[in-house]
């Protein structure tokens, strides 16, 4: 099944390389959010619980603005039915969720990178935590959002519903993941913050589990 | 007919009682409450706003089993009894967010302080009205019906999160919480059998309310369906 | 040999509370050309959506069949050719592109003779490296046929397989029907005079309407 599944993230991926639809406008979403931010904080040196906050902030808001691509492109153009002729509903959905999780993890890099580089309190101490945290927050993230972008590529309502379902879902995740990385840059050990470390990885397998027993009811007219 | 009797009687009972009875040192005579130190008479909401709080979880609860029903049997019927099972609970969310924020402002200073259960009714609110939102944007009914059921049954699985994240991440002022220290758990110490006899009786009468508006309202549900179905056909 | 077969038990369809069409009973076990008439919006999409495994029925049941093996809804779609005007496929592709990677999201290897075989008797080899969106909706439709024939389908599925198409498609589309009901079943769903005439057997709707 990964095969097929695998097949079908090296369509999106060609398919995504000829439209650059949601590259294009994720890397715009991420210059003009932290630059928003940069503009807010002016000359102020905010404080390191605040950037860990904003990081996910931007984390989110970016998220919302391109990863529903993965179903709205399909049922926009009406493809998603030549989809059910050709791959089970799991096939689908792992395939959208690798392209997913890929997107995701090249999205939250880049922004790590320029908050690295923008605000000089965003500076990590325990970098093992940060990069434990980083991986499996980014993990949940792609799951939520793949499963929420299914329901809204059916619902027909793109654009604003998006981050209206998304935020309660991934509110556990969002608040557990800000912790973890006011941890990282506190430098906390990675004993004191496993009971957040499991907290984060017990949602992702929570929520890819109810993703996989639902989606074929979503895939299914 | 007699068990709305009885539910008038006993609502009636609890407001009275609730509001009424006198709260004192020592309590000696049966209608008489303890003296909660640091809640006094902030004390008597606990007989409206937890049975408000426990009906919102109830609500959400059986909007849940319903729409699990509906994806097991596509009966659209059972669609419409978790719909208005997650009216109703946003009825009572907003009524435990209010009273719980009234009572704030008088017990701690403030009315928003993202106390943890303050976070997690607030996350609640999120959810039915995020659920609201996704079935007033869907035209047909069935497709109405699964994507709102799915949406709630992944909106139910997070819920325990917020019971094991919120405490951790929060400090308490809520009574009954961990970090609470200076009231106390209220109800396992410091309620006497007065108090919870009429706390529970309060959860009760509010729990055959909801019920009852329940029953009504998707029964209304029905009837408008079936009334436009003949109208579609006639 | 194709022992392959569909059956369906007492299918009902309702959208929301409006019914489509109820009891619909039938059993193909023998290749041939299996039709299914009725006037616009009486259901015939929705019928062959059921049977291609696309919508679930509100009550009833759909039987595929091969050799006696049940298929079960997950593996279904390897068995069936679909084609249909609302089919959509990839436009950001190529024709050589869209059946190659279909056969590979199918897990199947792509068979290039196959495929020029096929380009060839649809009349579109030549325009095999072009993106589909510069084809005409002709083009399209016959590209279509080419998608529901590329993975040797045991059923075949048509809905409205002549719309779009000029006489000498519709001629191709006629010869190679009747050449693959030689060996496999296949299901029109259409009210095109000349499309019915090619069926062994017709379905009308109009007689599903009531409860």
């Amino acid at each position: 099944m990964l095969t097929k599944a695998i097949a079908l993230f090296k369509k999106d991926f060609h398919s995504e390389l000829r439209t650059r639809y949601a590259i294009n406008s994720l890397a715009m979403f991420i210059i003009v959010a932290i630059s928003v931010i940069m503009f807010a904080i002016g000359q102020e040196r905010i404080s390191e619980g605040l950037t860990g906050g904003l990081f996910w902030v931007v984390i989110f808001f970016t998220a919302m603005s391109g990863l529903s691509r993965a179903f709205v492109s399909e049922e926009e153009r009406g493809t998603s039915l030549t989809l059910q002729l050709v791959a089970a509903p799991s096939t689908v959905f792992t395939g959208k969720l690798i392209f997913n999780i890929i997107l995701v993890f090249c999205m939250n890099t880049i922004i790590a990178l320029l908050y690295a580089a923008l605000f000089e309190s965003f500076v990590i101490n325990n970098f093992g935590l940060f990069l434990l945290s980083f991986v499996f927050g980014n993990i949940g993230l792609a799951i939520s959002s793949t499963i929420i972008a299914a329901i809204i590529a059916k619902a027909g309502a793109k654009g604003t519903l998006y981050p209206v379902l998304s935020f309660p879902i991934l509110l556990p995740l969002i608040l557990s993941s800000v912790q973890l990385t006011l941890f990282a840059i506190d430098g906390t050990s990675i004993e004191t913050a496993k009971f957040e470390l499991a907290i984060v990885v017990s949602y992702d397998v929570i929520m890819l589990t109810v993703s996989y027993l639902l989606f074929d009811f979503i895939w299914k007219d | 007919m007699v068990w709305k009797i009885f539910l008038f009687i006993l609502l009636a009972f609890v407001s009275i009682a609730g509001i009424a009875f006198p709260i004192v040192e020592n309590p000696q005579a049966w209608y008489q409450f303890p003296n909660i130190p640091g809640l006094e008479q902030n004390a008597r909401i606990i007989f409206f706003h937890v049975p408000t709080a426990w009906l919102t979880v109830l609500a959400f609860f059986m909007s849940t089993v319903f729409s699990f029903k509906y994806l097991k049997r596509k009966d659209l019927d059972d669609d419409l009894k978790a719909y208005a099972s997650a009216q109703l609970g946003m009825t009572f969310c907003i009524l435990a967010t209010v009273t719980g924020a009234v009572w704030a402002k008088f017990a701690w200073g403030s009315f928003w302080s993202w106390d943890p259960r303050q976070t997690s009714i607030f996350a609640l609110l999120l959810i039915y009205g995020a659920l609201f939102a996704l079935r007033s944007s869907i035209e047909g009914e069935e497709k109405r019906a699964t994507l709102s059921a799915v949406y709630s049954i992944i909106a139910f699985v997070t819920v325990p999160f917020f019971i094991f994240v919120m405490p951790r991440i929060m400090k308490g002022l809520h009574p009954g919480s961990a970090e609470d220290s200076s009231a106390g758990p209220v109800v396992n110490f410091q309620m006497n059998s007065s108090m919870l006899l009429i706390f529970f009786l309060s959860l009760i009468a509010f729990t055959i309310l909801y019920f009852w508006i329940w029953r009504i309202s998707y029964k209304s549900l029905i009837i408008k369906e079936n009334i436009n179905k003949q109208l579609i056909r006639g | 040999m194709n022992n392959y077969s569909v059956e369906a038990i007492g299918l009902n369809k309702t959208f929301g509370r409006r019914l489509i069409f109820n009891g619909i009973n039938f059993r193909m076990d023998k290749n041939g050309i299996f039709g299914i008439s009725g006037p616009n919006g009486s259901g015939k999409s929705t019928l062959v959506k059921i049977i291609a495994g696309l919508l679930s029925p509100s009550k009833g049941k759909i039987i595929h069949k091969n050799s006696n093996d049940e298929i079960i809804p997950e593996k279904l779609h390897n068995h069936i050719g679909f084609a249909s005007p609302y089919l959509v496929l990839y436009e950001e592709f190529t024709a050589w592109e869209n059946l190659d990677i279909f056969s590979e999201i199918r897990g199947i290897n792509f068979n290039k003779d196959k495929a020029k075989d096929l380009l060839n008797r649809f009349l579109l080899y030549k325009r095999r490296n072009d993106l589909v969106k510069t084809y005409s909706s002709g083009m399209k439709q016959r590209m279509k046929f080419i998608f529901a024939l590329m993975h040797n389908p045991e059923l075949l599925i048509f809905d409205e397989p002549t719309s779009n198409l000029d006489e000498e498609g519709k001629k191709s589309v006629y010869n190679i029907i009747t050449d693959v009901s030689k060996q496999i079943i296949v299901i029109i769903a259409s009210n095109e005079k000349t499309d019915l005439d090619l069926c062994n057997e017709i379905l009308d709707l109009k007689q599903f309407k009531d409860f």
